[in-house]
């Protein structure tokens, strides 16, 4: 079975820093793939290479068998890739459904506007942000920031979701909820590739693990194999607290 | 009509515009609505790079310097009619701006800005030093010009009408984008240019094209003003002045609304004009639309269309 | 063939004082990610105050010139205070806006103040003479003067602990926050040394040639071709970016009339931007 993302050999420096160094994964489609790793380790780069804010120095990026290497954002979103970033990058004077219908109009789907708005109002009642569709983002809550970030994020239609710590900051019930809707999206066979430090979320949800350490891969695997790779504890020393969690879960 | 009253709006107002000072015979009415439609026109397109798109387009005046050239030349070289020779100079402009924006587009908000800064002086300097275009001299269009249009007399009042058509026109456009996907995307990367390229959004592309379109309706209204005028040369074509005035009524009357730029520019005429009769503050007029604009971007940088909006939020519905 | 060296020469002269004048430019966008659109008459700022210090009150020209440093220094200050604060991390136009309505007020005042007409310091060095030709007295002062100065900034920014704490917050804001340096004051004083930079670089051009209140456009087009050259948020390649533009227009005014240099110089500022954003050095700060 063709992967749904090819990351072949991948390589980016940053003046002196090896950020990334030859890394290969793969994601299936309909899977969720956690990435994880130590603070520095690279994986936000690894976001930025596939959806095209920087350029790789060597490698190869294969979505669905077409190349997408070193293509501008936008062209990686009509490819059908979206991304729910760290730090939340709301359209601040945009209202919520406005923000969405952005994504359904740019995303892969390509839509006109009014079509656009339908997806838009449809995923806005699905992610829970209805009773707020006008609320000007910018005046949102963290939470509902974070939220508004996956809900656009979903609105391309994409077939891969690129979601960077959404986890991050949000109180036991948030994260329930969010988890939850992770699960509803892949069981509708969109793939998720996550960067989560939420150790027993991102344990339970994945359905694989890649794991990072200084821009190379450690080890990769189900998350059992994962917690129990020695390596990988050795990489955490420092976190010894959140291996236990992983170990637990 | 109730639902979206906005465009009917338009409609009412450009035709009051022209019907008052045709009926009663006011030359003097009509030319100062003459020169506030101007306004409007710049104010408005430009407003389509500030508000929509968040660019400062500093260079806003060669739009209307160019198209005049243009248009005028073609009048008075090669005996055009007005309005093919005034169209002919959006349509040269608009290509000219899509080239250049495709050089210059790619390029961070701030940087597009300060190359738009040099961009009028060098083409004022170029235009100066281009003898088909009269050089510093200009160009004189003789009294024959205006009789295809029934005599200089005639001529005043038709190209008044057709200022005020570009002037509905230019409004209707703002109307016309905001609705529309392409609008969505220029406002998406007014709020974060980042953020829209990775939803998808084509931004050099989207960015090239709100300029070619911005600079489309305000050089037809030069070639339309210069044409009435008679004469152009570098100095009032490429008047710099103007273009930092455009930028003031753009960010007064409310950046990124549709009817600001108008208010904005009615606004600040109003202003301008009081203040040139204070014989103290004529020479002040630059400081104080400095101190205006400052205190706009500080303490009101929707300008007071957004004032309006936040103190009656009720108007945002139909007030845009 | 000695004209020609002779005016390369004399180019690299002034443009060592280009290059200082782009080192305040660059020097605040690297620090604040702000374009100060008043750069063109603070430098005017800066020739008018030598006018007055040496005219007006008699001081020694070169004597002008710690003054005017400290005197810019305070207006950058209050600048910071009064129009830029506020707007930090507010979307780029807001900051642009802003700079430029500053610089609307400072042009009219001082067109109100001055008019338009030329102003001129006349101030008598002694040349250096080779060969058959003389590199003006005063050029020479001003290169090495900018030259002093650009070596102080340098010491400022890497040996001191007001430098270390600028750098810091140019690098990253809130880990500098974090770190307990007082980021606000710091952005202050950085826009005072970008003010001061440009002020000064004013003064030593009044030193050399004539001036009038619109003089400021063309020296702030010249800095902003530096600033690009050298790469933004650098000062050596600003001082570099300098010399090099100094030494084109040193190749150049043999051979073309005056009037055409600016629509050169902004060609090759649009070329830059284009072809080389993050400047001919680029150092790049991925």
């Amino acid at each position: 079975m063709t992967p749904l993302l090819e990351v072949i050999d991948l390589s980016k420096h940053f003046g002196g820093v090896q950020a990334v160094q030859n890394l290969s994964f793969a994601v299936r489609e309909g899977e969720i793939l956690g990435l994880i790793g130590p603070n520095g380790a690279g994986k936000s780069t690894v976001f930025n290479l596939i959806n095209g804010v920087f350029r790789p120095d060597g490698g190869r990026i294969v979505l669905r068998g077409t190349e997408i290497t070193g293509e501008p954002p936008y062209r990686v979103a009509k490819h059908g890739v979206a991304r729910a970033h760290q730090i939340v990058q709301p359209l601040a004077g945009l209202s919520v459904l406005e923000n969405c219908t952005v994504g359904a109009c740019f995303g892969r789907e390509n839509l006109p506007l009014t079509a656009a708005g339908a997806v838009a109002r449809e995923v806005v009642d699905e992610v829970g942000l209805a009773d707020q569709a006008d609320t000007i983002a910018g005046q949102l809550t963290t939470a509902g920031k974070k939220r508004l970030e996956l809900a656009r994020a979903l609105s391309a239609r994409p077939y891969l979701l690129l979601l960077d710590e959404v986890l991050a900051g949000l109180n036991p019930t948030e994260t329930e909820r969010m988890i939850d809707i992770l699960r509803r999206i892949r069981g509708r066979g969109v793939a998720i590739l996550m960067i989560e430090h939420v150790m027993r979320a991102i344990m339970s949800l994945s359905d694989r693990i890649v794991v990072l350490s200084l821009g190379t891969k450690l080890a990769e695997g189900t998350p059992s194999q994962v917690a129990n790779d020695p390596s990988v504890i050795t990489a955490y020393l420092g976190d010894a607290r959140l291996m236990q969690e992983a170990g637990k879960s | 009509m109730w639902r979206r009253p906005f465009p009917w709006l338009i409609a009412i107002v450009a035709l009051a515009f022209a019907l008052i000072p045709y009926f009663g015979d006011d030359v003097q009415l009509r030319e100062s609505l003459l020169l506030a439609a101007i306004y409007v026109i710049l104010a408005s397109n430009l407003n389509l790079m500030i508000g929509y798109a968040g660019y400062v387009n500093f260079g806003n005046i060669v739009f209307f310097g160019l198209g005049g050239y243009v248009c005028v030349y073609l009048v008075s070289e090669w005996s055009w009619p007005l309005l093919p020779a005034a169209l002919a100079g959006g349509i040269f402009v608009s290509v000219l701006a899509l080239l250049f924006g495709l050089g210059i587009l790619r390029l961070r908000g701030a940087f597009f800005a300060l190359a738009t800064i040099g961009v009028s002086e060098a083409i004022k300097q170029l235009v100066t030093n281009f003898e088909p275009w009269g050089g510093a001299t200009g160009i004189y269009l003789s009294l024959e010009a205006y009789t295809p249009l029934g005599g200089p007399m005639q001529a005043l009042w038709t190209t008044y009408l057709l200022v005020i058509v570009v002037m509905a026109a230019s409004l209707f456009l703002s109307y016309a984008i905001k609705n529309s996907k392409f609008g969505l995307g220029l406002l998406a990367i007014g709020q974060n240019e980042d953020a829209a390229a990775t939803l998808g959004v084509p931004t050099p592309l989207y960015k090239s094209l709100v300029y070619s379109t911005s600079g489309f309706l305000p050089a037809v209204a030069g070639g339309l003003y210069f044409f009435k005028t008679g004469i152009i040369e570098p100095n009032s074509a490429f008047n710099l002045g103007l273009s930092v005035e455009a930028i003031v009524m753009v960010m007064l009357g409310g950046q990124g609304t549709i009817i600001g730029p108008a208010i904005g520019a009615f606004v600040y005429e109003e202003m301008r004009g009081i203040l040139l009769t204070a014989e103290s503050f004529s020479h002040f007029q630059l400081v104080i639309a400095g101190i205006l604009l400052l205190v706009i971007v500080m303490f009101a940088p929707g300008g007071l269309v957004g004032l309006v909006h936040r103190r009656w939020p009720v108007t945002r519905r139909w007030l845009e | 063939m000695i004209v020609i060296l002779a005016s390369v020469i004399d180019g690299v002269l002034i443009g060592a004082v280009y290059g200082l004048a782009a080192m305040g430019l660059t020097l605040i966008w690297g620090v604040m990610k702000v374009i100060n659109l008043a750069h063109g008459i603070i430098i005017v700022l800066g020739m008018f105050a030598l006018y007055f210090l040496a005219t007006g009150l008699g001081l020694p020209p070169y004597g002008a010139v710690p003054v005017v440093i400290t005197l810019g220094f305070v207006l950058g200050v209050a600048l910071y205070w009064i129009a830029v604060h506020r707007i930090i991390g507010q979307p780029e136009l807001m900051s642009l806006l802003a700079t430029f309505a500053v610089n609307m007020v400072l042009v009219g005042l001082g067109t109100a103040l001055w008019s338009t007409s030329p102003y001129n310091v006349p101030v008598s060095l002694p040349g250096v003479s080779w060969r058959d030709y003389t590199f003006t007295g005063t050029h020479l002062m001003a290169a090495l003067l900018a030259a002093v100065i650009a070596g102080l900034l340098y010491l400022l920014l890497y040996h001191t602990r007001v430098g270390k704490a600028i750098r810091a917050v140019a690098g990253n804001r809130e880990a500098a926050e974090l770190s307990g340096i007082p980021t606000t004051r710091i952005l202050a004083a950085a826009f005072g040394l970008g003010v001061a930079l440009a002020a000064v670089s004013g003064t030593l051009i009044a030193t050399m040639f004539p001036f009038t209140v619109l003089s400021g456009e063309a020296y702030q087009l010249k800095s902003f071709v530096v600033t690009v050259l050298g790469g933004l948020g650098n000062p050596a390649g600003a001082l570099l970016g300098g010399i090099a533009l100094g030494l084109v227009e040193g190749l150049a005014t043999p051979f073309m009339p005056v009037s055409w240099i600016p629509i050169i110089e902004f060609g090759l500022f649009v070329l830059c931007l284009i072809v080389f954003p993050r400047g001919i050095f680029a150092l790049s700060k991925a």
